[in-house]
Formats: C-alpha cells, sequence, structure tokens
C-alpha cells in the first residue's frame, strides 16, 4: 500500500519497491500467523465440543486482526521516524489529493474480508447448533450443516440429556425431570448432547460457562433451549452473565463434567438425599454485617430464600 | 422562529463589534456560538473528572477478588452512574461544545441557525448534571441497573417509593435527548442554510461533514430511546408493565427501543472525532487530506448503515438464530468506509513533513488504539466469538479503547489544536506532551489487561471476581490511577495557559481554513465580512488563498448575499 505513493518513477525503483513490499507482507504474514497460533493460550481449556470451533474462528480473526495491525501501525511509526520536519522546516509536503487505484483496492480487499469472516462465522454458528430463542419467527437456514457433537467429537449416543436450569435472584438451580432431581451443582456427561431448559424465576438472567465458550440470556416468563456438548471432565464455573442486581457477582455455580458412569452414580446417590437448604451466599450476605470499608447504606433487593435441593456443595 | 436571524447578516439594531466577551459572559445566557461552545467544554470537562473519580472507586473495588472496599448496591451504583456521566455529560456535550464553536466559523457563518434555541440546549445539560448528582443522596441511592437500565431489575424498587435513583436517572437521560436533539436541529440546519458564498458542500472541511452525519443520526435515533425511557419511567414510577414480564411485558421490547438508538450513538461519538482526525494530519503532515471526497462521504455511508446494525448488541439475548446472523453482517459492512478512513489518514501521514505537536501526537496515539479497538470491533461482531465474549471485560476493554484511547484523546487533540483560537494563548507544548505520554500508557495500562479478562471470562459489572483473574485486574486498576493523574498535567497546562501564556497569533499552526483567517479568539460574529470561498479544503503544498476576500476586513458595499 504504502510504496505507491512516493511515486517511484524508473521501471527498476519500481521492481525493487515491490519486492520490498512483498518481503514485508511474506514476514507480517508470518508473525501474524504466529500470534493467532498463540491466541489459544488467551482462552480457558476446550470443555466442549463447540469450544473447538469458536478458538479456530477466533484464531483466525486474530491472525487477520494482526496482520492489518502491524500493517497500519508499522506504516504510521516509519512515517512518524522518517516523514519528520526539520526543527525549522515550515514548507508543506506533496500536494498528493488521493489515488484512485489504491482507494478502489482498499475498498475492494475489506469487502471481501468482511464477506469471507461472515461466512466463516455463519458456518460456525450453524456447526454449533446450540438452538436459542426460537420462537419469533421460525426461519430454516437454507445451507444443511451437522451440529458440532457429530463434526469434532464422536458423540457416544443418539439420546440427549435434558436438565431444567432455573435461575433467580441469586442461586441457581439444576433440575434433572426423569429422576427428579434438584441440585445447585450442574453435573453433566461426557461426549453426550446435552439439552437445557433456561428459565428464570424473576430477572434477566444469563447462562454462561467459559469454558465451554456459550452463553444465553434467560427470559423470565419464558423457557429457552439450549444445546452442547462437554468433551472435558473436570469442574468448570457457570456465572450469571446479565446483570441480575445487587448481588449479581456471587451468582456463580460449579459445572462437573464427568464420565457417564460417575454421572449415574451421581445421579442414583442424589436421588436417595432428602432435600436440605444449599449454602447461598447472596442470602448469608445479606443477613450478615457488611465488612466492607466503606458503607452507605443503600437499599437492596431480598435475595430469594436458598434452594431446597437433593444435592448441593 | 422570524426573530433568529438565518442570514449571514448582524441583527439590526446593533453592530456585532460592540459585544465584548468576558469572564462574566460565560456565566449568563449568551448566545454567542463560540461562548456557549467553551460553555458546553468547561461543563463536560468537570463530569469527566466526576465520572473519572467514580472509575478509579471502581478500580480501587477491583484490585482484590472478594467485595471488601464498598457495598455491593454501591459498587452498583458507581458503574452505573460512571457509564452514564461519561456519555451524557462528558462525550455527548464535549462533542456538542467542538461542533458548536467551530461549525458555523468553519463554513463561514456569523453564529448558529438559532443562537436562542442553542443556549437553551446548554443550560439543560448542568440541569440534567444536578439531577445526576442529586442522585446519589436519595435514601434508594442513585440508578445501579447499569447504563442500559434493563428491565425487570431497572423496575425492582427495593424501597417501593417513586422518588428513586432509577426514576431520577430516566429524567435526567431523557432531558439529556431533549437537549441533543435541539442541538441537533440546529447544527444540522445551520450547516445546511448558513454556508458562505462558494462554500459548496464538497468545500466543506471534513469535520463540518462528520458533525452533520452525526447530528443527522440523533435526529432518526434519539426518539425510540426517548419513547423507551418514557415507557420504562412509568414502569417504574406508576407500576405500568410495558416491559414486565411477570404481568404480560416484554423486557426485549426495551433493549430494541433502547440499542435502536445507543448503538448509532457511538457514532455519533466517534464520527466527530474521526472529523478531528481529518483536520489535524493535513496540518502536521503539511499535506491535503487523502481522498477527501470519498473520506466525507464514508461519513455518510456509516452514518446510514449505523441504523441498521443494533441487535448486534443483543446476539446473546432473546434473539433468534436468524436475526443474530443478518445482524452480523451489517455490523461488519461498518468496517468497510471506517476502513477507507483509516487508511486515508494513514495515505496522508505517509509521505509528509510531520510536526509532532502535541494535537498531533494525540490524534496518532489515537488511530493506533482506534484501529485496535476496530480489529476487537470485528471479533465481537461475530457471532460465536461474541456469544463467548459478550457481557465480559472483552467487550469493556474495546469499547474503551474506543471511548477512551480514541474519542477522549481525539478530544483531547482538538482542544490542543484549536486552544490558541479560544482563548487568543498558546499552550506550553512541554506539559502538552507530558499529558499525552501519561494518557497513551494510562489508557493501554488500564485498559489492555481487560482484553485477556475478558477471554478468560470474566464478566463486567461484577462487584467480586474468581482469584484466578487478579494479576491484570491489578495492573488494569494501577492503569486507572495513572490514567486519573495523568489529567493533572492537562488542567495546570489549561489554567496558566489560559491566565498567562504566550498570546496567540490568528494562525500558529500555518493551518488551512476559516477560523485561521481571523484573529485569535475571535471577535464576536467571528467575520467583518462574510468569506467568500474559492477554493477547497486542503489546498496544502499548492499556495493558494482560500478565500477572495479578507474576511476581517469590512466591506463597503452591502454585504454578498449566502448562495445554496
Amino acid at each position: 500500500m504504502s510504496g505507491d505513493l512516493t511515486g517511484g518513477s524508473t521501471p527498476q525503483n519500481s521492481t525493487r519497491k515491490w519486492l520490498i513490499l512483498t518481503v514485508i507482507a511474506i514476514v507480517l504474514a508470518v508473525i501474524s500467523i504466529g500470534i493467532g497460533k498463540l491466541s489459544y493460550s488467551w482462552l480457558p481449556p476446550q470443555a466442549a465440543a463447540e469450544s473447538i470451533l469458536v478458538d479456530d474462528l477466533f484464531s483466525f480473526l486474530v491472525t487477520l486482526g494482526a496482520f492489518i495491525f502491524l500493517g497500519v501501525t508499522g506504516t504510521i511509526i516509519y512515517s512518524v521516524i522518517f516523514h519528520r520536519a526539520a526543527k525549522y522546516d515550515m514548507s508543506d509536503g506533496p500536494h498528493i489529493e488521493g489515488n484512485v487505484t489504491l482507494e478502489i483496492i482498499w475498498t475492494a480487499i475489506p469487502i471481501l474480508l468482511v464477506f469471507w469472516i461472515a461466512g466463516y462465522s455463519y458456518q460456525v454458528y450453524q456447526k454449533m447448533a446450540i438452538k436459542g430463542p426460537m420462537e419469533v419467527v421460525h426461519l430454516h437456514m437454507p445451507v444443511g450443516v451437522e451440529a458440532a457433537y457429530a463434526a469434532p467429537v464422536a458423540s457416544t449416543g443418539e439420546p440427549i440429556e435434558d436438565i431444567e436450569v432455573i435461575g433467580k435472584q441469586w442461586a441457581w438451580v439444576f433440575r434433572y425431570p426423569e429422576d427428579n432431581i434438584t441440585s445447585t451443582e450442574l453435573h453433566l456427561p461426557t461426549h453426550k448432547r446435552v439439552r437445557l431448559a433456561l428459565k428464570s424465576e424473576d430477572v434477566l438472567h444469563g447462562f454462561y460457562i467459559p469454558a465451554f465458550r456459550l452463553k444465553q440470556d434467560i427470559i423470565p416468563s419464558k423457557t429457552i433451549n439450549f444445546e452442547f456438548t462437554p468433551i472435558r471432565e473436570g469442574t468448570y464455573q457457570l456465572t450469571d452473565s446479565q446483570f441480575s442486581g445487587t448481588y449479581f457477582a456471587t451468582m456463580t455455580a460449579n459445572v462437573v463434567v464427568e464420565s457417564l458412569d460417575t454421572y449415574q452414580q451421581w445421579l442414583a446417590n442424589a436421588a436417595s438425599q432428602p432435600p436440605t437448604a444449599a449454602p447461598n451466599q447472596a442470602a448469608a450476605e445479606y443477613a450478615e454485617e457488611k465488612n466492607e470499608a466503606i458503607k452507605v447504606g443503600w437499599p437492596t433487593i431480598k435475595p430469594a430464600p436458598a434452594p431446597l435441593v437433593n444435592y448441593h456443595n | 422562529m422570524s426573530s433568529t436571524p438565518l442570514e449571514n447578516k448582524p441583527a439590526a439594531g446593533h453592530s456585532h463589534a460592540e459585544t465584548v466577551t468576558t469572564w462574566k459572559t460565560y456565566f449568563s445566557f449568551s448566545t454567542d456560538h463560540k461562548v456557549i461552545g467553551i460553555q458546553y467544554l468547561v461543563t463536560s470537562f468537570f463530569f469527566f473528572l466526576i465520572g473519572g473519580i467514580l472509575a478509579m472507586i471502581i478500580r480501587g473495588e477491583l484490585m482484590t477478588p472478594e467485595s471488601d472496599l464498598i457495598e455491593r448496591s454501591f459498587y452498583n451504583g458507581m458503574f452505573t452512574m460512571h457509564g452514564t456521566i461519561m456519555l451524557f455529560l462528558w462525550t455527548f456535550p464535549a462533542l456538542a461544545g467542538m461542533a458548536n464553536y467551530l461549525v458555523p466559523i468553519m463554513i463561514g457563518a456569523r453564529d448558529m441557525a438559532f443562537p436562542r434555541l442553542n443556549a437553551a440546549a446548554f443550560w439543560m445539560i448542568p440541569v440534567v448534571g444536578i439531577l445526576t448528582m442529586a442522585s446519589f443522596f436519595l435514601p434508594s441511592g442513585s440508578a445501579q441497573s447499569g447504563w442500559w437500565s434493563y428491565p425487570p431489575v431497572s423496575t425492582q424498587v427495593p424501597l417501593g417509593f417513586w422518588l428513586n435513583g432509577q426514576a431520577v436517572w430516566i429524567l435526567a437521560v431523557a432531558i439529556s435527548g431533549v437537549s441533543s436533539i435541539m442541538g441537533a436541529l440546529n447544527i444540522v440546519t445551520t450547516i445546511v442554510k448558513m454556508r458562505a458564498p462558494g462554500m459548496t458542500y464538497f468545500r466543506m472541511p471534513a469535520y463540518v461533514w462528520t458533525v452533520w452525519a452525526a447530528q443527522i443520526i440523533q435526529l432518526f435515533g434519539l426518539p425510540a430511546l426517548t419513547a423507551g425511557a418514557v415507557m420504562l419511567l412509568f414502569d417504574v414510577t406508576v407500576g405500568t408493565s410495558f416491559f414486565d414480564p411477570a404481568d404480560g411485558g416484554n423486557p426485549i421490547i426495551f433493549q430494541h427501543l433502547f440499542w435502536f438508538y445507543s448503538h448509532p450513538a457511538v457514532y455519533v461519538i466517534i464520527l466527530p472525532v474521526f472529523g478531528i482526525f481529518s483536520e489535524i494530519f493535513p496540518v502536521y503532515s503539511r499535506k491535503p487530506l487523502f481522498g477527501y471526497k470519498v473520506v466525507v462521504v464514508s461519513s455518510m455511508i456509516i452514518a446510514g448503515v449505523s441504523g441498521l446494525v443494533w441487535v448486534h448488541h443483543m446476539y446473546a439475548s432473546g434473539t433468534p438464530g436468524w436475526m443474530r446472523l443478518i445482524f452480523m453482517l451489517s455490523t461488519m459492512c461498518v468496517s468497510v468506509p471506517t476502513g477507507i478512513k483509516v487508511f486515508a489518514w494513514v495515505a496522508t501521514i505517509w509521505g509528509g513533513k510531520l510536526r509532532l505537536n502535541t494535537p498531533m501526537l494525540f490524534a496518532l496515539g489515537a488511530l493506533v488504539m482506534f484501529v485496535f479497538a476496530g480489529i476487537t470491533g470485528i471479533m465481537l461482531s461475530s457471532v460465536p466469538v461474541d456469544i463467548h465474549v459478550n457481557n465480559t471485560y472483552f467487550v469493556v476493554g474495546h469499547f474503551h479503547y474506543v471511548l477512551f484511547g480514541t474519542v477522549t484523546m481525539g478530544l483531547y487533540a482538538g482542544i490542543y489544536h484549536w486552544f490558541p483560537k479560544m482563548t487568543g494563548r498558546m499552550y506550553y507544548e512541554g506539559l502538552g506532551q507530558l499529558h499525552f505520554w501519561l494518557t497513551f500508557i494510562g489508557t493501554n495500562l488500564n485498559f489492555l489487561p481487560m482484553h485477556p479478562l475478558g477471554l478468560n471470562g470474566m464478566l463486567r459489572r461484577v462487584s467480586s471476581y474468581d482469584p484466578e483473574y487478579t494479576f491484570w485486574n491489578v495492573i488494569a486498576s494501577l492503569g486507572g490511577f495513572l490514567l486519573g493523574m495523568s489529567t493533572l498535567p492537562f488542567i495546570l497546562n489549561m489554567v496558566s495557559s489560559w491566565t498567562q501564556g504566550k498570546p496567540a497569533p490568528a494562525n500558529p499552526w500555518q493551518a488551512i481554513g476559516l477560523e485561521w483567517l481571523v484573529p485569535s479568539p475571535p471577535p464576536v460574529e467571528n467575520f467583518e465580512s462574510i468569506p467568500i470561498v474559492i477554493n477547497e479544503p486542503y489546498g496544502y503544498g499548492k499556495s493558494e488563498p482560500l478565500t477572495a476576500n479578507d474576511p476581517n476586513v469590512k466591506l463597503p458595499s452591502p454585504a454578498p448575499q449566502p448562495v445554496e
């Protein structure tokens, strides 16, 4: 981009200029690809099939972004170093009003990039097939793409695990309808498609598990279906991602991804427990004397009573 | 409106040379656009400092994972009011101030089309400010539901009394909206009707184009927000249920009404800053703005597309998949005209004779940070990536690179650039450069760490967080405090330069533009005779005059009539 503006006249000059530009572009591309690879390490573990798809897309965007950022800032820094006016030089630079070819190039390339990025993002979103809110209009996507669980990892079984998620100020309750179990910890089998029914009892909440790269707002008086496939055993955090009032930050829960056997054991064990009150940070903080350094005593909505569940940690 | 002069003639019965601007004028209901411009700038900077103090309280709380400095309800009030003050009492009025001061002079007019409406619009800002400040002292405390005020959280009133922080907040935002509509009407009329002879649209400085585009957005967007605000006010105060799902209302409608304005509002803010860049780069590179016509037309395209992208704030909300994907494409389209502008600025700088005065430093720093923000913006526009980082600190980092790194830095660039014109005094270059470096380092230290935090899942608006996020939060907080300190050299520079600075010549930067033809500060009503424009706005390297006459000399013959 930059070389054209200084206007080399001889063909020799012009060849050298293009050579330099090509070398710069290759060096930038190599660095950008390196940054793109590095970007995987900026993210949490990939605990769901969907997270692999999202991370690949993110890495692609980081690669493109790094190339553009380095190209633009490199050109600016070069100008700042080499195109400075001498201390008492009050004269003007060359009167260049524009360059049509250049302007067409830097309009056309971004347009192509936009369609490339949008197309790739569209495919990833279709593959994730997370469902989400549907009822406004039921448009069928024209391109048939396999869902995420089928693509990157072989899912073990056809049956889908149905779980109800209930958000309220400020607690999560998970209900397993088949066994009629409730818990404040979300247990999930690995390598199996999970379908959640997201519900809220009061205000907007957001279902978000960073390790899964998945998020969906929950809207009171509505049930939103949400699907994904956990693929990595471990304990992760679920947090409320839509601001829900005073104790918003405390509204977290453990997500335990375990093998199908362990999961079924857990279900059986939980079914044998009578419901007891789970510990609840919001309710506890509301009841106790505040221990912050500065107090102004602004009133708050009272937290819902601690949920009664078969299983809690 | 028969009493307001639409023509470039001083009102009959008094000569414009007689009124003198003193310090008292700035505390009066003055109708001089230059006085109003400075009133806006000074008032908004005061609120910028207050918003900054709230930001530092937030960063203080986030130094440690636990909620241990302030109560959670107070913390929620802090980030709500930080966002509100920074948008409605800093960026909007500060940019309105710049536009007020510059647009009439730049197009060769003696004042705005409706000077009294102009003053009325300004004096609503202190009312908004007083309401906002007063809400901290209500029994309920200030509003605590974030600057979006999404229902049903925003309609939950713990004390059950209608006079509460949330209601006052809605009222303040509505008044600020009315003030903005009045300002927009005035500026659009001024640009369309008050241009000097020869000042065709394609001879207007790029800054005027961007202000024009931005104010058109205000006119089509604000009614939606105002409607949403009125319905929300009824929900909060008298118990209607427009947005209450428990009573058959729909909270998602509020989100649409809110973002239908509040996303384009981002362009209302950023476009004039693009305009400031387009003015500053040519002056300090000594080259014409590269591809002027394409750059100014891009502003209008951005304004148009900005009305079709609002749902990208609601990807994770109750938005069906097809809607997410359509708005993904429209959102990404904004990057094309924006990219054109960025490349044009880089090409303007390239091969020029750069002078790194304070305004140029701020503009260059802001441009680099804007490129970064633009790239994270593209990432956010992609639905799958946004599903992960939506409502996390990644978004907070992104928009602070826009609103602080680009808009506030760009405003600083503009303030330094036109300071000699506005005050008739030169600022101190050394203090200006110190201010730049503190701000540039502070901004990156404060907002860059927010990106890894968000990618790892730390949510915005949390008053406590998992200890794994501590490291980057401490860095961000230190950056925040540095940013707070960075305002001190600026304040020192402005106050001491205005009172004791070296007197400024009419054109200290050898810049081209009508505002640089008149003395610093310009006399009341700007021009003795209306300039007759005969050239393009950026004739650097060409040495051709901009006007056919000297606007400081009174014409013996009747003043020329404005032409369309």
